[in-house]
């Protein structure tokens, strides 16, 4: 493989605690070397520009069936769109909801190298692999959901714990999945009875069971496995007024739970796309940010980690396992609506929505995702996302960086909302004068996702033995700057490597990469009983049989499999 | 006003996606310029000036732009689109999605159209002396913004699903019209002065509907409320109203609830 000297550039890293300075990347058989192991490297002249390892993404919807649902019923977003092909570089459409092609691209082109898809629905696990077989360059995995997945509501009633963690490890190794994702605890199960959980002690209909003791029963189980990732949690009554309340009591469970891991992690819970977790009031008249108390509680408990779910103002399509949400929705904007049950294990829901700078509802909701980054003390622990597309799409982020890094951004955005004032008075955001920097947002965007992931041992920053995924932006942090330059600059990278191979030149597309899946094998002691329950349910209630459910072989043609033994 | 005149001279063997012919984009262009402009067939790339004879300069701006399309345009897509002001006089039968999501100005057509003219269109006017194909006034495939404002004008018939979506503006058939009247609608008016076969305004939620003629078979979700006297805009008689789609979802104003109204003419 070829070799890179990547030279002279302004060098953000948070693993190596470089902040700016001048200095040299090398890259070597794929990996990050030191500086002196390379013989004859291409060498990329860097002065004056911005380098930093490639950006890691939490949580994204980026592939399976609720996305291609977004497609399908959406072509007005890809109205205008398409890109035709261009020497490698493959046909493009979409926006929200952008072709796999363009995911991969796009994605590319801000210099990120690592997407997680956020909510695999197990049963239609091989598609969501499909799809990212044909996303290009990103490395990804994908998060099987669990939260109201029938094995786990019944061991978890006798909060069996043992049980729970063979069936989460058989079930992603079935799946070929990453994480434990839970969506609204019980409450899309209970959608399937027209009703929902709204907080975390509203039991479960038939299943005579909380979602408190789901969420903890399955922190406990994934600490148990000792899995790379923490259980990741979208609570119960998300995008509610006054919801902020059952987002604390959903933090609270995972007190006096310590961290299992051998991958680096330190928090049992990862929750996701805060933002629309974080409002007060009690009606969309009165609703308020509550980012404060929020974020109190984050900053004074480090086995938390959270992102953002940044509301970046555009028309965007929502979608989530959260079913009864989206049902929500379309009954607030009447625009269409797609709706699935998912069998035993989970369900969907799919609205387009336009966040409007003219609602008032909207941009309180810009603020308080900026509260929440504004507000952090730890900029380890919280990473940037749109929980893309549901609260904008990912393209966006440089957009949501230079908001955090620049208040005349930010009052730019402010006097462009119809209901200013209103605004500022339900939120903090317009009295926070903090300016982000650039190492502050390196460890947003790469280190900090990548220790939440277990994934610092190969992503996340610039240190020799690390995956050479490195990126190079046209931006000089140290001539003076307009707020939008840091936006051109982050949305289009200079160059970009992706595990040493060189996927964008000159700002342009230059190979499609090597893309690879990764997945957990978490090794169990033998569980005669879950595999007895596992038998049973397919032979009684699946539409499938167990053939025609795993994921195996060309679904994932280049997977990376990281082993986890839980056996005693 | 400046004229620039096109003449077909060559017919594509599929379907020529022209719209470049746009006063906005021949704006402050010479002839040979304009024959200069992309066209596509599928994603071939080609000069417009392959297709057409192209004689006279444009004006300075869109509004000071007149063009003549003369021939053939059956396989010719998109004239007009997205246009903000000017002219564009179309001399033949026409392809699809004449004056989608225009904006301002006029766009005459001395022939048919295809489906989908006036597609999302916000203003200006379009006039077709002829028959109009399907989804009239609608909106494109999976968007719920119709037609929102501005006028189109038919002397002839329209096909199926015209004003589809609609949210203004105002669509007059000076003949008949197929199935699926103002599907979904939230506003705007339809004036058709002959005959309607079935589902008119099914899912409709505010806006109106004019029938001069015979409807074959009524909505169930309207209900007839009243007999009424009209007299606008030249059409004059005693028309039956009803009222619906009474299925839907309806807005209150000053504790009124709104709904989308439908009015039959029973007697000149
Ligand atoms: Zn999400």
């Amino acid at each position: 493989m070829a070799e890179y000297l990547i030279k002279n550039g302004f060098v953000f890293d948070p693993v190596l605690g470089i902040k700016g300075d001048k200095a040299d990347v090398a890259i070597k058989d794929g990996k990050i070397v030191e500086t002196t192991a390379v013989k004859s490297p291409q060498v990329i002249d860097a002065s004056g520009k911005t380098v930093m390892a490639g950006g890691v993404d939490i949580h994204a919807h980026v592939a399976g069936p609720k996305v291609n649902v977004g497609r399908n019923f959406r072509p007005e977003d890809k109205l205008f769109g398409y890109k035709p092909k261009n020497g490698i570089e493959r046909m493009q459409g979409g926006f929200s909801v952008p072709t796999t092609i363009r995911t991969g691209y796009n994605y590319a082109r801000m210099g990120y190298t690592t997407v997680m898809e956020a909510a695999m629905p197990p049963l239609y696990a091989r598609h969501t692999h499909e799809e990212m077989r044909d996303t290009p360059i990103l490395d990804q995995g994908a998060y099987p959901v669990f939260g109201n997945n029938w094995f786990v509501l019944e061991y978890l009633k006798n909060h069996e714990i043992e049980n729970t963690a063979a069936y989460i490890a058989w079930l992603l190794r079935a799946t070929k999945g990453y994480a434990v994702k839970v969506v609204n605890p019980g409450g899309t199960e209970a959608w399937a009875w027209g009703l929902n959980c709204e907080n975390v002690h509203d039991p479960v209909p038939y299943f005579d069971i909380t979602p408190a003791q789901i969420i903890k029963g399955l922190i406990e189980a994934n600490e148990y496995l000792g899995l790379p990732h923490s259980m990741h949690m979208h609570a119960n009554n998300l995008g509610n007024p006054g919801n902020y309340t059952t987002t604390l009591d959903s933090f609270k469970l995972s007190e006096g739970i310590k961290p299992n891991s051998k991958f680096g992690r330190d928090q049992v819970m990862h929750h996701t796309h805060v933002q629309f977790h974080s409002y007060g009031g009690d009606s969309w008249a009165n609703v308020e940010s509550k980012a404060k108390e929020i974020m109190d509680y984050v900053n004074s408990h480090d086995n938390i980690t959270i992102d953002m779910g940044q509301v970046t103002l555009d028309e965007t399509t929502t979608m989530t396992a959260d079913g009864p949400f989206e049902h929500h929705l379309t009954e607030l904007n009447h625009l269409k609506w797609a709706n699935a049950d998912v069998e035993l294990e989970t369900g969907s829901g799919v609205v387009p929505y336009v966040y409007s700078p003219s609602i008032k509802v909207c941009a309180i909701q810009w603020c308080i995702g900026l509260e929440l980054a504004l507000l952090a003390k730890d900029p380890m622990r919280i990473f940037i996302t749109t929980d893309h597309p549901n609260a904008g799409p990912f393209i966006r982020y440089p957009r949501v960086m230079k908001w955090l890094m620049s208040t005349e951004a930010r009052e730019q955005q402010f006097d462009a909302f119809k209901h200013k004032d209103k605004v500022i008075e339900a939120t903090n955001l317009a009295g926070l004068d903090r300016e982000l920097d650039l190492y502050e947002i390196a460890q947003m965007t790469r280190a900090g996702p990548a220790k939440s992931l277990g994934l610092a041992h190969m992503y996340g920053g610039l240190a020799p033995g690390l995956e050479a995924d490195v990126a190079v932006y046209d931006f000089n942090p140290n001539e003076p700057y307009a707020p939008d330059d840091i936006e051109k600059a982050f949305l289009n990278a200079e160059h970009l490597f992706k595990t040493g191979v060189q996927v964008i030149r000159d700002h342009n597309i230059a190979s499609n990469g090597n893309k690879r899946t990764l997945w957990v094998n978490a090794k169990v002691n033998e569980n005669p009983q879950v595999m007895r329950d596992v038998k049973e349910k397919f032979l009684r209630y699946y539409t499938v049989t167990l053939n025609n459910y795993e994921v195996t072989g060309h679904y994932l043609p280049n997977p990376y499999v990281i082993e986890v033994d839980a056996t005693e | 006003m400046d004229t620039v005149k096109l003449t077909i001279k060559n017919q594509p063997d599929l379907y020529l996606e022209a719209d470049t012919i746009c006063p906005d984009t021949f704006a402050g262009k010479k002839a040979e310029e304009i024959a200069g402009l992309h066209v596509y067939i599928g994603r071939e790339q080609h000069r417009l000036g392959d297709f057409f004879e192209v004689s006279g300069n444009a004006g300075a701006t869109p509004e000071e732009t007149k063009i003549v399309v003369n021939g053939d345009l059956s396989r010719v897509k998109y004239i007009g689109m997205k246009m903000t002001g000017g002219e564009v006089v179309v001399n033949g039968n026409a392809d699809m999605y004449v004056g989608a999501w225009m904006q301002g100005g006029k766009i005459t057509v001395n022939g048919n159209v295809d489906a989908f003219a006036g597609t999302g269109m916000k203003g200006g006017e379009i006039v077709i002396n002829g028959n109009a194909g399907n989804y009239l006034g609608a909106a494109y495939r999976g968007d719920w913004r119709g037609m929102q404002g501005g006028k189109i004008t038919v002397t002839g018939n329209a096909g199926s699903d015209i004003g589809t979506f609609m949210n203004g503006g105002e669509i007059v058939i000076g003949g008949d019209v197929d199935v699926h009247v103002a599907t979904h609608a939230e506003g705007g008016k339809i004036i058709i002065k002959g005959n309607a076969k079935s589902r008119l305004g099914g899912q409709m939620v505010e806006g109106e509907i004019y029938v001069l003629g015979d409807i074959d078979v009524m909505m169930p979700g309207f209900a007839y409320r009243e007999d009424v006297d009209v007299d606008m805009d030249g059409i004059k008689g005693r028309f039956a109203l009803y009222e619906g789609d009474l299925g839907e979802r309806h807005r209150k104003r000053k504790g009124q609830t709104i709904y989308a109204k439908l009015y039959q003419r029973i007697e000149a």
